[in-house]
């Protein structure tokens, strides 16, 4: 507790932006095994009264009636429930600290075509949204860029680690397209005259037309590095650092996560996506309800999110943003939840459940930020559920983690018991004090 | 629609045009049809015989925020007023009473905003002076405003309806109800206080937006003329006042005096100094707030609520010790340089140390979900359930200087009730009924009821519309390929 108190009026003493002092374990990976507690794996029936063990960052046993290693540390969890860390599909963890300094944020880059942008790259192991967010139960999230038409890619991070490069688990992740919208500054975007449509549209196809020149630049750049790899008698080109990372994606090896959200938008990003072949998941998506059949027929994954948002007209039901993860379940597309912010990641959990209250079953709002995610982002041999092989992304709690007043206990990432100490605890030990 | 009869004596007496917006619904049981002529006491009184006004909420878990939870409860409604609260034994319906099968859910008052922008027509800041105290938000106030419908489906029935904070001192706030569907005249409550919105901090010194080219920069650029622009406010006020003094002293001594120019800034200031404005300001760090503390030690004027208050738990005893409130966002943090020490754990700080401390919104998102906020101070800080359900409601009330009439379930107080799926601090909980002064104005069950038959209307104007066209021949509206239900992409291909 003291030392609670002398690190945090260090703190708080240092600058106004203080980097994160809190700690991780020191890169131990202990053999531990949790027993006696209800273990909710996700991806089967949860287990009451079972045991989970993980050694050397990885779950080695989960089950009723499981051996516990003799030399094991072992946490008696009575009363407490086991889950798998949760995932947040997209997010600007790492990337964003005080969002109106822009010195403390890396989220966009200059211009319009930034493929070569690589969220891992900018990622501060030592934020202090990184401990807020994983205290209600986050241990990974989908960091990734945002602004102009073509924003870089995403890394899928874990929300502990030293340096960017321990927290990676798999970057390039996915490419990030904000697919160009018909703006104009009239109200609910719809042009007021004549003259403001044409400028509009002539903006909003200019903008689509140098998307498809980068995309066709692309081809022909990757067609040109195949042929040299199988002919190395062909003359050389000078290379060239944003073409080359949109090669796997027009060789669908990397997945584009377009972000579109009315309808009009969802469908010309289908289209734009139906030419050049890209392998698709689509995001926001707030119109996601009126394009089922299109997306079933493609076999397209949404990442739905945040839910907690107003509908993008006057007109849409109340609830319409609540309703489209029980409209997809239904549909049997595949799904998944992001919070698409930095310090509001932590609230991840409570957007899951937003979709329970308007009739997502409650299991399937859980999938939707572990195991759904997972599988979405091709890493469900990682991370997303309770299963031996998987790492050991772990958090203890006091009852369901899609409810506000549950409380996460303890925590691990990759194995490593993570404090659950953060800037506000210290500032709240410190001010708790105050005499 | 039926033309209502004039309810005498009461202060929901409404008109024509007036009534509730589910009456052109015939499937739905109208409850504001033939309402009798009530006299102007009559509906504190127990109801012997039933209005078709009556409500009955039968067998919920009553929340009734002032004294604890009661099981199989009942609530009776009658004239928009609480007549009756208790076990179902304990209430009895009288005949013909309206009967909302409440069993299984629960009931609780409705939530109350005390930071809101929503049903602002255009901006929320007159930007041009330092203190524009003179202008009202109840001039600019728009009964159309959708996301007050969408608020009361995540239970909110009133709200403190703000300026923005672009200067030191904003404006003229105004307490209304969320009457959807009535006219915005019956949107004040009537003998709520005057209420005026102070800024501090960042915002109104201008820290992160620059005016456009050729506008020059704005005094005050400092915490400094923040303070210097509110204190000066006063000293002009109290000027204001003596010379209005001296003119009606020479008066009466019979002279014949020139009077002083009338200027309603500073009557506005001179109200507030006579107590009988209520001063709401935004302000985020703890040096700002102690500022305005000494600056209304100074001036002699009382703070009624610290708006956002993010770094109160700082200074909460200071704060408690002028008897001022917090209203705050519960865990919004780090959007700005002035929010980075802003914790979750503020509101069981301020609570803990006296502060009467309150959620609220300043977002017509968040608006629809305080209940949540106020569960999360039972998770950050650990406040009880009691003292978490009195954030969004009774503390809210207190704040605005309406509990006698508000923020709990209690006899005689207005008949602001929601229905809740579930207990309001489960995430999993949604709102399926929102009473106002005693009528329904959000129904789950209706509204889902009504979404045909919008559908049907709008596919019938949009029809009418391309139809008048083909007819007149005339060239389209511009943007109509934006209508989203036949999406056209540009497409040069």
């Amino acid at each position: 507790m003291k030392t609670k108190i002398v690190i945090a009026a260090m703190l708080v003493a240092s600058s106004a932006f203080a980097q994160s002092v809190i700690i991780n374990s020191p890169g131990r990976k202990p053999l531990v095994a949790i027993r006696n507690a209800t273990i909710v794996p996700v991806t089967s029936a949860a287990i009451p009264n079972g045991t989970i063990v993980f050694d050397h960052g990885v779950i080695t046993a989960v089950g009723a009636n499981v051996a516990i290693p003799a030399n094991a540390t072992v946490i008696d969890g009575t009363g407490l429930f086991v889950y798998p860390g949760l995932i947040d599909s997209g997010s600007h963890v790492g990337l964003e600290e005080i969002s109106a300094v822009p010195g403390t944020v890396d989220t966009a880059e200059l211009g319009d075509i930034n493929p070569n942008a690589r969220a891992e790259i900018a990622v501060n192991p030592h934020s202090n949204v990184i401990p807020v967010t994983r205290v209600n139960g986050i241990t990974t999230v989908v960091t990734e860029p945002e602004g102009g038409i073509i924003s870089g890619s995403s890394a899928m991070i874990q929300l502990a680690g030293w340096t960017p490069q321990e927290m990676t688990l798999k970057a390039p992740l996915a490419m990030h397209i904000h697919f160009p919208r018909l703006r104009t500054n009239s109200f609910d975007e719809v042009p007021q005259d004549e003259e403001a449509a044409k400028e509009a549209t002539k903006n909003y196809t200019k903008q689509i037309d140098k998307l498809r020149d980068v995309f066709k630049d692309a081809q022909a750049y990757a067609k040109a590095t195949a042929a040299r790899t199988n002919h190395p008698d062909i003359k050389r080109n000078d290379r060239d650092v944003i073409l080359e990372a949109l090669v796997p994606v027009v060789e669908g090896r990397e997945p584009v996560v377009m972000h579109a959200n009315l309808e009009r938008d969802i469908r010309a990003a289908l289209k734009f996506a139906d030419e050049f072949k890209l392998k698709v998941i689509l995001a926001d998506a707030e119109d996601v309800a009126r394009v089922i059949p299109e997306l079933k027929s493609r076999n397209i994954p949404v990442i739905l999110g945040p839910i907690l948002s107003l509908p993008p007209r006057e007109d849409d039901p109340y609830d319409l943003v609540f309703t489209n993860a029980k409209t997809l379940n239904d549909a049997g597309i595949p799904f998944a939840i992001q919070s698409q912010d930095a310090h509001n990641a932590r609230n991840l959990p409570y957007q899951a459940a937003a979709c329970a209250a308007f009739g997502l079953p409650k299991d399937v709002a859980l999938r939707s930020v572990t195991i759904a995610p997972a599988q979405i982002f091709g890493l469900a041999d990682k991370i997303g559920s309770l299963e031996t092989g998987k790492l050991a992304n772990i958090i203890m709690t006091d009852g369901d983690p899609l409810e506000i007043v549950t409380h996460v206990r303890r925590l691990f990432i990759g194995g490593e018991e993570i404090t659950l100490d953060t800037n506000q605890t210290l500032l709240w030990e410190k001010f708790k004090a105050r005499p | 629609m039926k033309r209502l009869k004039e309810v005498v004596g009461c202060r929901l007496s409404v008109g024509a045009d007036q009534t509730s917006r589910f009456n052109s619904n015939s499937n739905y049981k109208p409850i504001t049809d033939n309402r009798q002529p009530l006299l102007a006491l009559a509906f504190i009184l127990i109801a012997t015989v039933a209005s078709a006004q009556d409500i009955v909420i039968r067998d919920a878990t009553i929340l009734t925020v002032s004294h604890g939870r009661i099981e199989h409860g009942s609530i009776l409604v009658h004239g928009g007023k609480i007549a009756a609260v208790g076990t179902n034994a304990q209430v009895t319906a009288p005949a013909g009473a309206q009967v909302i099968d409440a069993a299984g859910k629960f009931v609780m008052p409705g939530i109350i905003d005390t930071h809101s922008h929503t049903a602002v027509e255009g901006s929320v800041n007159e930007i041009s002076l330092p203190n524009t105290g003179m202008v009202r938000i109840r001039d600019v106030l728009n009964n159309e405003d959708i996301d007050v419908y969408r608020q009361l489906a995540g239970g909110t029935t009133t709200a403190l309806v703000l300026h923005g904070s672009a200067n030191p001192i904003g404006g003229q706030s105004q307490i209304v109800k969320w009457k959807w569907g009535h006219p915005v005249s019956e949107w004040p409550i009537a003998d709520a206080p005057r209420t005026i919105k102070f800024a501090l901090g960042e915002n109104p010194k201008s820290s992160n937006f620059r005016p456009p080219p050729g506008i020059p920069a704005q005094y005050p650029q400092t915490r400094m003329g923040v303070e210097e622009v509110i204190r000066q406010s006063f000293i002009d006020a109290k000027d204001y006042t003596a010379r209005w003094d001296e003119y009606e002293a020479r008066k009466k001594r019979g002279e014949n005096p020139i009077p002083p120019r009338h200027d309603i800034l500073m009557e506005t200031m001179v109200d507030i100094l006579k107590g009988k404005i209520d001063v709401h300001s935004h302000c985020y760090r703890a040096d700002e707030i102690m500022m305005l503390l000494n600056v209304s030690d100074e001036q002699g004027f009382k703070i009624r609520e610290l708006q956002h208050v993010l770094e109160g738990y700082k200074v909460a005893k200071e704060i408690a010790a002028h008897g001022v409130g917090g209203g705050t966002f519960i865990d919004w943090w780090g959007f700005k340089a002035e929010a980075y020490d802003a914790i979750p754990y503020n509101v069981a700080l301020m609570t803990k140390a006296g502060v009467l401390t309150s959620v609220n919104s300043d977002s017509a998102e968040l608006a629809r979900h305080l209940n949540q906020d106020a569960a999360k101070a039972m998770k950050y800080g650990g406040l009880s359930e009691e003292e978490a359900l009195k954030l969004c409601t009774l503390n809210g009330a207190r704040q605005l200087r309406l509990d006698h009439r508000l923020g709990s379930i209690d006899v005689g107080k207005d008949a602001d009730i929601v229905i809740w799926t579930g207990h309001p601090f489960s995430t999993y909980s949604r709102v399926e009924t929102t009473l106002v002064d005693g009528e329904i104005l959000f129904d789950r069950q209706h509204d889902l009821a009504m979404r045909k038959a919008m559908a049907k209307e709008k596919a019938d104007r949009l029809k009418k519309e391309a139809d008048d066209e083909a007819k007149n021949k005339k060239p389209g509206r511009p943007g109509k390929s934006d209508d989203e239900t036949k999406p056209e992409v540009t497409d040069e291909n």
